[in-house]
């Protein structure tokens, strides 16, 4: 699994986000503080994986199990939850 | 005591004393019952319940094999091909779904559900799903369904012949609202393929997805359908609307009118395995799950779906312990 360090791009909807940087966090994640017009997107993302990588909008392949879920970016690696990861 | 409802009074010597479902026109009363007479519709499709599935729960696993890409159009659905959908195409590889299938049998599950969006199966996903039937079965004791969209009779012949003890197709809606939500296929085609699994000796899992704008009277004529197909298990599920899909901006739909739904449903199919589905931690939320529980429903998909995430698995298994409702226990049917 690949770092993501620049959160630039809403994981649910895949627009632009207001610039943030959270050194070595892994976007999109509960614990940041949701971006302006994007509450609800951070709302969903409790209920779903993100669909678009937050670095680049690349939509990502993503694998939901039973007890977890994958998504995997093409430039910038895997995001996981649960035993998925 | 009494109700003070007629129809809850007809429905507890109809369905509880005498065991016969309510018809089409009853079920639309208790789906138009006022509001405070939700909590006495639910206590009686919980005895209901008890009377004739008894009080073990069903607790089930799905995971999809082929994600996205599916040439059907269902308006309700993420995973179509023809939608501007953030879904991407993705298969899911053997040891995964070995993995997934122990993870979810560690659970106490005695069901996982292999799930593939298609019209119906190719032989490439055919001989996968051999494989993985094959692979399962060898390493985790765990009964076997799938729901693989519409089969020929030879398909159907091949997945009874290794083993697949429940194959899951759904109504999904009314016939009178299907060529609303699905233009790709019809409703007749989605019912062969139901009488066909019945016929090779499958139990029949087959569905509804309520709240995607029928009316009441469609949501009675679905059940009153789907009782008629006498279906060993009904997933309910409710709208989550997906972005990108003809139905992203439908409503909620109103955790009251889905309780409703619950105990209507089960009033309808008294002995079918009614269960908790899709949409329910959005629509009813935690309270109106543990509703359910006590209003009719007796299984549960546990943990995630196939493209979302339902509530972590811990919440229904503790649940179900503080209900004092045991889980089902594993009997290999074939």
């Amino acid at each position: 699994m690949q770092e993501v360090s620049t959160q630039l791009y809403c994981g649910h909807c895949g627009e632009r986000l207001g610039e943030r940087t959270t050194p070595g966090a892994h976007p999109p994640s509960s614990a940041d503080p949701p971006s302006p017009g994007h509450e609800r997107c951070e709302q969903r993302l409790a209920m779903e994986p993100p669909r678009y990588c937050a670095s680049c909008r690349r939509r990502m392949k993503v694998q939901v199990t039973p007890m977890g879920w994958a998504a995997e970016c093409s430039r910038h690696g895997t995001l996981a939850a649960g035993a998925a990861s | 005591m009494t109700s003070g409802y007629a129809i809850l009074e007809t429905a507890r010597k109809q369905v509880l004393h005498e065991g016969r479902g309510l018809r089409e026109a009853q079920i639309l009363e208790v789906l138009n019952l006022p509001d405070e007479a939700i909590p006495a519709a639910l206590q009686l499709a919980h005895e209901v319940r008890i009377q004739h599935c008894g009080e073990d729960v069903e607790v089930e696993g799905i995971i999809s094999i082929k994600t996205g890409g599916c040439p059907e159009d269902c308006h309700f659905c993420s995973q179509s091909g023809l939608f501007d959908s953030p879904v991407r195409g993705v298969w899911l590889d053997i040891p995964e779904l070995v993995k997934a299938a122990k993870e979810t049998a560690a659970t106490g599950a005695t069901e996982f559900c292999i799930v593939a969006a298609v019209r119906g199966p190719d032989i490439k996903l055919m001989n996968q799903i051999k494989f993985a039937i094959d692979r399962i079965n060898a390493e985790v004791d765990i009964n076997i369904a799938c729901s693989l969209g519409m089969l020929t009779q030879r398909q159907v012949d091949q997945l009874a012949e290794w083993g697949v003890h429940r194959y899951n197709h759904n109504l999904e809606t009314a016939r009178s609202y299907f060529p609303e939500v699905v233009t790709t296929h019809t409703y007749e085609e989605r019912l062969e393929t139901c009488r066909m699994v019945k016929d090779a000796g499958m139990e029949l899992c087959c569905g509804a997805l309520i709240g995607m704008g029928e009316t009441v009277e469609q949501r009675a004529e679905l059940a009153a359908q789907l009782a008629a197909l006498e279906p060993h298990e009904v997933p309910l599920n409710f709208l989550n609307p997906r972005p990108g899909t003809p139905l992203e901006d439908q409503p909620i739909m109103d955790g009251k009118d889905a309780l409703r739904a619950i105990a209507a449903f089960r009033l309808a199919m008294p002995r079918t395995v009614l269960r908790y589905a899709g949409g329910r931690e959005l629509t009813l939320g935690d309270l109106g799950t543990r509703e359910g529980l006590l209003g009719g429903i007796n299984a549960v998909i546990v943990g995630n779906y196939l493209t979302t995430l339902g509530r972590p698995a811990d919440a229904d298994l503790d649940l179900l312990v503080e209900l004092n409702m045991p889980i089902r226990e594993l009997q290999k049917s074939l």
